[in-house]
């Protein structure tokens, strides 16, 4: 193998590492996000419930942000430098939002009761803000952080693609944590926020290959175009499949609730091939490459070797967790 | 009120210009410098977030210790303290996290330099923060929170212990990278970059080991005086049981035995300081010029274009006597660092305000300890004295870091690069809508925080009659 010979296998291993950190992250705190946007569509005491659902997992799942932005400081610091100085402000409203929803979260539990609605839409507002700001943020990176009227309305169009994408995956969570008028009401926001993430990703798919065309290129050079042809087949399947269960769900003894977000997992996961797919070798869009943009061997093996030794412990005490408040979401309370 | 003070300090600050080309905006009128700027900024977001974790680091060891206590004793109250105190932190856990989160998107925003120079060192280490401590507490917090009816007692003991040792684990990484930063080692430049070539010798550089001991018992007195702080005034609002004693015992006691080994734990520090970083040690006490006997400069007015000390009150030799341990021992002065050593004023008074703090710690926590020894209560004076001080250890972490931190300048990475080296090269609107957008969020949460400690406070009050 060429590339273990030659050394390029440790940038390329970290970029692995940080794909994964980001397909995790957009699951996990993907579906926290999604039930704050969600929130104010529900009665108060159901709001209880979505809290409940979410509160023993909000942080783990916020750090896998701070991992993936970790790997992409520790391994590629010239790209992080470049992409976080381009999205200043982007970045900025990002963190804003994150701010607000992670402290309302505690807020609306400990502060005067007629308090408790006004951080209710302080969360709400904080989980769209974050949604928009890294969908914005997203789209302007792959299209190389190009400027202009139509560029920046691309940027707008993909923030609200993220939400509904995030919306879904929260309602999945929900349609899985949840019984009764509330399970029904995710089911129906599921539906809803499932047409906004399609529109979403025929919208990425179709305009992305039109701005750059580094993408047309690589998407549609033979004889790759028929491997990667695939790619949207499967992801209209999945799609088809989400609706075609949705449209039946609950059944009796609440069989397959799991089954949405498991499929909507299945599109976020179908979505970083494509992106990834998009962006190989580039860690910056036509700017920076994976292989040059990365730090010391010897800095990566020094992490590298630590995360190897860490990574299982972290993973199953993670499983532990979730198993712990498996099932349907009770009152959630500190003793 | 609080931007007529930022305004001061940027006409302070702004007497060190960068030679960043500057665009035409509103702030250019101001004068104000874009390197400046960015200062400001991550003073305001690293001073607002220091609060939170020096809170939890020992707060999460009190719990730990309430939670052992009730599986001994078996006594309820101590189960009543570890909740109430568990919801503090809960709070306080949240808001570090928040506010830590916005830390590492500063360095890509604001600071691209320092991690492209210094990334092979500090991506490592910041790295191993993430892995070895953050996934460790925030997971375990859920169980802590919410599992207490889910797990055995065994398992929320451990979980507890857990978050405990991943906030300490988490102050290693990142008291290890920043005292790098002040006594920088074991690294060689190749061709603009730091390359590790000792990771031993980086993890445990020079300052290290002081610097970490001095932060871990800033934030055993932060908590404590919060814990005893917060009794005293549920205390005086007529809340004696048992519950709010054990927590006030505990925050006191605590304090005062912690208070007297933290002064010599600082004077250890500094004589380490003076061994490394001189003119950081030169600006604190405010001396111009070497000198053999120099005078410990209780009170001045240290005038940095001037390069002197105006209105001095001062006790001859008692300088040289600390930091020698000499009555004659000479004493480098700023004379020696000209142009290379960190402004005066504001490093000289951070460090004055700080050790003021540290002797109202010292009275107010052994005038405490003395009563609930002898009276086994508190009088009201002293009850009444403990209130404010529960927010003395967040101001005087705030004023250590500032006397390091400002005393590291005019350099991020002492003798390799300076500050504005590192900055991006935003337009000083830029930084300003994002920094106008930090101090209103701040302002904000700071101001709910506080209120809902209290309001946390009076709840339990009006639980308990």
């Amino acid at each position: 193998m060429e590339i273990f010979s030659d050394g390029t296998w440790l940038p390329l291993a970290f970029a692995g590492l940080m794909a994964l950190a980001l397909l995790v992250y957009a699951v996990l705190d993907g579906y926290d996000i999604g039930v704050g946007l969600l929130m104010l569509r529900a009665k108060p005491e159901e709001r209880d419930v979505m809290i409940a659902s979410i509160g023993p997992f909000w942080d783990a799942n916020e750090t896998w942000l701070v991992l993936a932005i970790g790997l992409l400081l520790v391994a590629f610091p010239e790209a992080n430098g470049f992409v976080l100085t381009s999205l200043y402000l982007p970045t900025a409203f990002m963190l804003f939002g994150l701010c607000l929803r992670g402290v309302s979260f505690d807020f609306r539990a400990k502060a005067k009761v007629n308090h408790k609605a006004f951080w209710d839409r302080v969360f709400s507002f904080g989980s769209f803000l974050m949604a928009f700001a890294q969908g914005y943020m997203l789209a302007s990176y792959t299209i190389g952080f190009a400027h202009g009227l139509y560029a920046k309305l691309f940027d707008g169009a993909v923030g609200l693609c993220v939400a509904a994408a995030y919306g879904l995956i929260g309602a999945s969570w929900l349609i899985m944590k949840t019984e009764g008028d509330l399970q029904k009401k995710a089911i129906h926001w599921a539906k809803f926020c499932l047409f906004g993430t399609t529109g979403a990703i025929v919208l990425v798919s179709v305009a992305t290959p039109l701005v750059s065309p580094r993408v047309y290129e690589r998407w549609l050079s033979e004889p790759t175009v028929y491997a990667m042809a695939l790619l949207p087949i499967v992801v209209a399947v999945l799609i088809g499949l989400t609706f075609y269960i949705l449209n039946r769900l609950p059944k009796a003894q609440d069989r397959g609730c799991w089954k949405p977000f498991a499929l909507t997992v299945g599109i976020f996961l179908m979505c970083l091939i494509g992106l990834g797919y998009s962006f190989y070798p580039y860690i910056v869009p036509d700017r920076i490459k994976i292989v040059d943009g990365a730090s010391a061997p010897e800095s990566l093996m020094f992490i590298l070797v630590g995360a190897l030794i860490v990574l299982p412990f972290m993973i199953g005490y993670t499983f532990f967790a979730y198993k712990i408040f498996h099932g349907k979401t009770k009152e959630l309370a500190y003793y | 009120m609080a931007f007529c003070g930022i305004n001061q300090l940027v006409t302070i600050l702004s007497q060190q210009k960068s030679d960043v080309s500057r665009e035409k905006g509103p702030f250019v009128m101001l004068n104000l410098d874009p390197v400046v700027l960015a200062r400001i900024q991550f003073a305001t977001n690293i001073s607002f977030h220091i609060i939170f974790p020096a809170t939890t680091i020992a707060l999460g060891w009190i719990l730990f210790f309430f939670k052992r206590r009730f599986r001994k004793t078996e006594n309820p109250l101590w189960m009543d303290a570890y909740f109430f105190w568990t919801k503090v932190f809960a709070l306080c856990f949240a808001l570090g996290v928040v506010s830590g989160i916005t830390m590492p998107f500063q360095f890509g925003t604001n600071w691209p330099g320092f991690m492209n120079t210094f990334g092979n060192i500090a991506g490592p280490l910041l790295g191993y923060e993430v892995l070895t401590a953050f996934f460790l507490e925030a997971t375990f917090l859920g169980i802590m929170l919410f599992g207490f009816r889910r797990v055995s007692p065994f398992v929320h003991d451990l979980a507890t212990f857990l978050v405990a040792t991943g906030t300490t684990i988490s102050s290693f990484w990142i008291l290890s990278l920043d005292s790098w930063m002040q006594t920088p080692v074991g690294f060689e430049m190749i061709a603009g970059k730091a390359h590790a070539v000792d990771w031993i010798a980086i993890l445990f550089n020079p300052s290290m080991p002081y610097r970490m001991a001095h932060m871990l018992m800033a934030s055993g007195l932060t908590a404590s005086f919060l814990v005893a702080g917060l009794s005293a005034y549920r205390y005086l609002r007529g809340e004696k049981g048992e519950a709010v004693m054990a927590a006030l015992k505990t925050g006191v006691f605590l304090a005062a035995v912690l208070i007297p080994l933290q002064v010599l734990m600082g004077d250890a520090h500094g004589i380490n300081t003076l061994k490394y970083q001189p003119q950081k040690v030169a600006a604190m006490e405010g001396l111009w010029k070497t000198q053999k006997g120099a005078p410990l400069v209780l009170f001045a007015w240290p005038d940095d274009k001037a390069r002197e000390n105006l209105y001095t009150v001062e006790i001859p030799k008692l300088s040289s006597l600390i930091l020698t341990h000499d009555l004659d021992g000479e004493v480098k002065g700023l004379n020696e660092f000209e142009g290379r050593h960190p402004p005066v004023a504001p490093v000289f008074w951070s460090f004055r305000f700080m050790v003021g703090l540290g002797g109202l710690m010292l009275l107010t926590s052994w005038a405490a300890a003395y009563e609930l020894i002898r009276k086994k209560s508190l009088s009201p004076l002293v009850a009444r004295a403990l209130v404010p001080m529960a927010f003395s250890g967040w101001a005087a972490t705030i004023l250590g870091w500032y006397v390091t931190e400002i005393g590291r300048q005019p350099w991020i990475v002492s003798g390799v690069m300076t500050t504005a080296e590192a900055a991006a090269e935003h337009p000083p609107e830029l930084i300003g809508i994002s920094l106008g957008l930090y101090l209103l969020l701040y302002a904000f949460l700071f101001t709910a925080f506080i209120t809902t400690l209290f309001y946390m406070a009076r709840k339990g009050a009006a639980q308990q009659a």
